[in-house]
């Protein structure tokens, strides 16, 4: 939004699960370097761990996050990129506060849809973006919207099954 | 189900759960302690060369560098079986071996400063192939190993521990053989693992000689047992975090493990050493390489008369496990195999590609991938009809084997032959198979075949396992047990196990964190020993405590302990749960009951699995893609639904079946350099890809554990490479054995393209 204000300031503002998130840009303890990826900024800087790094070469899907409610690949993006964007992670999803789970996380619980659990967030937040903007969706649609994360353990299935049930309730 | 459980056998939610979905689970570089710093490792950029020198002041300059080591400074532990392997040397013997050890205050830091450490070196001729690696004038790796042969004088599993088969007499088990099977194949493409997460660890030294290491593991105590005798026996306590996958390869992190400890042995500060994706596939495990060449002599009918041969296992620069996976691979070949003469021979090699570690299937998917093959061909020539063949074969009760330890044991477990059966009816085999190199079916430019494969393994009682479970008078009751939990749900099982026991609602039931020092002894989650091994002793524990609180409760009810039950938290006389005294009022409010378990080893009770494979072959592009995976087994008793489904699609995954459809690392030799140690170039199955699946379990009863049941999660990669060779096989009309099958050795078998077709 205002340029002018980030060059003068040196500070960036992610609107991370809904909160002003200002990163002041510069080598100080908990400065924002211009190398740095979001997936590093979310994990290092502002300690949500939530958000996994599997390959950190765009290759397996783990570290997805929602900008502005699309899915992408926080190894990829530099934070410096992301001012003024909305950025959902796995903590934001739900209302921790109280308790209460995302319908897709429940039906990931349901399902038993991980084993490891280190996918698990990145393919919640893919699904909850499919989810979201699209009707819901046939069982090639998940497919096709998650065949970009790698899962070791072979829990596909089951994460298939979950989506769709998710789906099911959301309608 | 053969009996109504109140938890066994149904489905309950993974006591981790919320932790997954909501985030907060903690994996290892999720971690952070206090003054923490991070290490990083320089690597060689040569397969085989001496340092001849080093110099790091540049990097020991920059402000925040907290730790460089070389060889002329790292501590003098070793690793390796026997133990060889420094921690760094001067000499470095893959590409991507270590070379020095940076500790900084961030990841940059650290990462920065290896720019600035000079090294020169003295290149040496690199060996790769295992036959090659053993010829007089071949490069030699280590003085200690002449003719670069890792001795086999290493009693991992005592004194007359495994090292190949040999029994009965096979040259007269030639002479009764009606065919022969004969050749050499190989499974040497040396597939990774990968485990989503890298491997990591983080050490702290809280005094000279105590260290607490947090590791991402499957198998927490090894981080304990293993490490204390390769490190001048310091005290070692240690931590598991959950763990992003494992499939054997994070039972034990010995390098990452040896790199936090030393640089924070010098910076007297936590180091946390986080391999990178690059570094997992070019620096830690991969799987064995295997070679057979061999001869299989069966009967008309299928009986198999002798099997001989030498097994080439080739290790990279080092293994620590090597001997042990040769020593059970060659103990489950005789549960598949049954047979009278043997004469099985194993050289153990190592060679200047990076090491190799313990993958699942451990020597058996090795062995059985390249042995297999052969014994297909002594089937073909007999016309017999492979399922036939693996169930005539298969270990019986009562036959007997050499396991592990050299010991012969008879086989106490199951006839599996049902659990075949019903696989065959539900795969639809009798249908679909129309004989050797013939394709069940022709369209167009498709051809559909199909294959089949089976495996079993003996150490589903493995080792020791020990447990105390501990009544809490506000009926909540605590496990302790070392057990992690990298993804197979066991922590959760043995959970369930003790509601079960105990009769209380599961909810309140939590197990300690696998940490060495508040848990007892456990050998750790390997070989399909969750169920039998750690269940027994957890089952035990929780009986020990209720026979306590029923011991306390009687004089109170004025009864008998055996004439006492408990259920939900009360205690009362059989048939009067109206009457009952809650267990506070037994216990008292200050104090709990804790009973102890133990479960000794037990090889006399194989588990068994068959896998089906159904793929079609694209004439024109040389693509095979699979279409169905059928997985039969009888595992006495489920424990948990989803857990053990998971663990049998897991065959698609972890160097599975997909070994020999296109997972490979491709060494280049004229380097020494891996070129695909990326997740784009080192092809993984996607959501697309995914076949129809399915599992036929059986639940026949098994008295050998108090809920009748038997581990089989560990086995179902093993069988899938050889069933896919003979699916392929039988789709193109023609022997396929070259692990993987990409479409070049289709096309190239077909007489598309020019090449030599390896039969």
């Amino acid at each position: 939004m205002n340029k002018e204000r980030d060059i003068e300031s040196n500070t960036i503002n992610l609107i991370v699960n809904g909160e002003n998130t200002p990163l002041i840009v510069g080598d100080q303890v908990s400065g924002l370097l211009p190398s740095h990826t979001l997936a590093y900024t979310l994990r290092e800087t502002l300690g949500l761990t939530g958000t996994k790094v599997g390959c950190d070469h765009g290759a397996c899907g783990s570290c997805t996050v929602l900008v502005d409610g699309k899915p992408i690949l926080s190894c990829m993006t530099l934070t410096i990129e992301c001012d003024e964007r909305r950025i959902t992670t796995i903590e934001g999803l739900g209302e921790p506060e109280i308790g209460q789970l995302d319908p897709l996380q429940q039906a990931f619980i349901d399902h038993a849809a991980f084993q490891c659990g280190f996918c698990t967030p990145g393919m919640i937040l893919a699904s909850k973006a499919l989810l979201d903007n699209n009707p819901p969706p046939r069982e090639k649609q998940v497919k096709e919207a998650l065949s970009g994360h790698f899962c070791r353990c072979i829990s596909h299935y089951h994460v298939v099954d979950a989506v769709l049930k998710a789906a099911k309730r959301e309608e | 189900m053969s009996q109504e459980y109140r938890y066994i056998g149904k489905p309950t939610p993974r006591k981790d759960a919320v932790q997954i979905v909501t985030g907060r689970a903690k994996y290892i570089d999720d971690m952070e302690m206090p003054r923490m710093l991070y290490g990083k490792v320089l690597r060689s950029p040569y397969p085989h060369a001496h340092i001849t020198s080093i110099d790091t002041s540049k990097a020991e300059a920059i402000p925040g560098i907290k730790a460089v080591l070389t060889h002329k400074n790292a501590p003098n532990w070793t690793t390796g079986t026997p133990r060889h392997v420094r921690v760094l040397d001067s000499r470095v013997r893959f590409v991507g071996d270590a070379v020095a050890l940076v500790a900084a205050i961030s990841r940059e830091l650290a990462a920065e400063a290896l720019d600035h450490i000079h090294v020169e070196y003295e290149q040496l001729p690199a060996v790769y192939d295992v036959e090659e690696a053993i010829r007089p004038d071949a490069p030699q790796l280590y003085e200690a190993f002449p003719g670069n042969l890792i001795p086999f004088d290493v009693p991992l599993f005592g004194p007359k521990t495994l090292r190949g088969v040999v029994l009965g007499d096979v040259e007269e088990g030639f002479e009764e053989a009606d065919f022969i099977g004969e050749g050499t194949y190989a499974y040497e493409n040396i597939p990774n693992p990968l485990p989503i997460e890298p491997p990591g660890v983080i050490a702290e030294w809280t005094e000279s000689n105590k260290l607490t290491v947090w590791s991402a593991t499957q198998s927490v105590t090894w981080h304990r047992h293993m490490m204390i005798p390769r490190m001048g026996f310091p005290d070692i306590r240690a931590i598991g975090t959950q763990c992003g996958g494992s499939f054997g390869s994070k039972n034990y992190s010995g390098q990452p493990f040896l790199y936090a400890a030393a640089l924070a042995k010098t910076a007297g500060r936590p180091v946390k050493v986080c391999f990178t994706k690059e570094e997992h596939f070019g620096a830690f495990a991969l799987r064995l390489g295997s070679r057979f060449r061999g001869k299989v002599g069966i009967k008309k009918d299928g009986t198999i008369t002798a099997v001989s041969g030498e097994w080439f296992v080739n290790t990279g620069a080092f293994s620590d496990m090597a001997q042990a996976q040769i020593a059970v691979g060659c103990g489950e070949a005789q549960l598949m195999l049954r047979c009278s003469n043997w004469d099985v021979k194993t050289k153990l090699v190592c060679t200047n590609r990076n090491p190799s570690g313990i993958v699942r299937g451990f020597g058996g998917q090795e062995l059985e991938s390249a042995l297999f093959p052969i014994l297909e061909t002594a089937m073909a020539k007999a016309a017999l009809d492979p399922v036939e063949f693996y169930k005539k074969n298969y270990v019986k009760p009562g036959d007997g084997y050499y396991w592990r330890d050299g010991e012969w044991y008879v086989c106490r477990g199951r006839d599996y032959s049902d659990a075949i059966d019903k696989g065959v009816e539900a795969f639809g085999w009798k249908r679909k198979w129309k004989g050797w190199f013939k394709p069940t079916a022709v369209k167009d430019t498709k051809r559909i075949g199909v294959g089949v494969g089976v495996h079993g393994n003996a150490d589903v009682g493995e080792d020791v396992s020990e447990a105390y479970v501990r009544l809490n008078p506000d009926n909540s009751v605590t496990i302790h047990a070392c057990v992690a939990e990298p993804g197979v749900g066991q922590r959760s099982s043995l959970c369930k196990m003790v509601a079960e026991v105990l009769q209380i609602p599961i909810e309140g039931v939590t197990i300690a964190p696998a940490d060495s020092l508040i848990n007892p002894f456990d050998f750790g989650l390997l070989g399909s020993r969750g169920t039998f091994a750690m269940g027994s002793a957890v089952i035990s524990a929780a009986e020990d405590a209720r026979n306590t609180l029923l011991e306390q409760a009687a004089p109170m009810l004025k009864a008998a302990p055996e004439d006492l039950e408990t259920e939900d938290g009360m205690v009362y006389v059989k048939g009067r749960p109206d009457a009952g005294i809650p267990w506070r009022k037994v216990l008292g409010l200050m104090r709990t009951i804790t009973g102890f378990g133990r479960f000794d080893p037990d090889y006399s009770v194989p588990n068994f699995l068959i896998l089906f494979t159904e793929l079609q072959v694209d004439t024109e592009t040389g693509k095979v893609d699979l279409l169905r995976v059928v997985i039969a087994t009888d595992v006495g008793q489920i424990i948990d639904p989803p857990s053990i489904e998971g663990q049998l699609h897991g065959a698609l995954g972890a160097a599975g079946i997909d070994t020999a459809i296109f997972e490979e690392t491709i060494l280049d030799e004229a380097s020494g350099h891996i070129l695909n140690l990326n997740m784009m170039d080192y092809k993984w199955r996607t959501f697309l890809e995914l076949p129809q699946f399915h599992n036929v379990i059986l639940e026949t009863p098994i008295e050998t554990h108090r809920y009748k049941a038997v581990g089989v999660g560990e086995i179902s990669t093993a069988p899938g490479p050889s069933a896919i060779l003979m699916a392929v096989s039988n789709a193109v009309g023609k022997k396929m054995g070259d692990y993987p099958l990409t479409p070049d050795k289709v096309l190239t078998a077909l007489g598309k393209i020019p090449g030599d077709h390896k039969t």
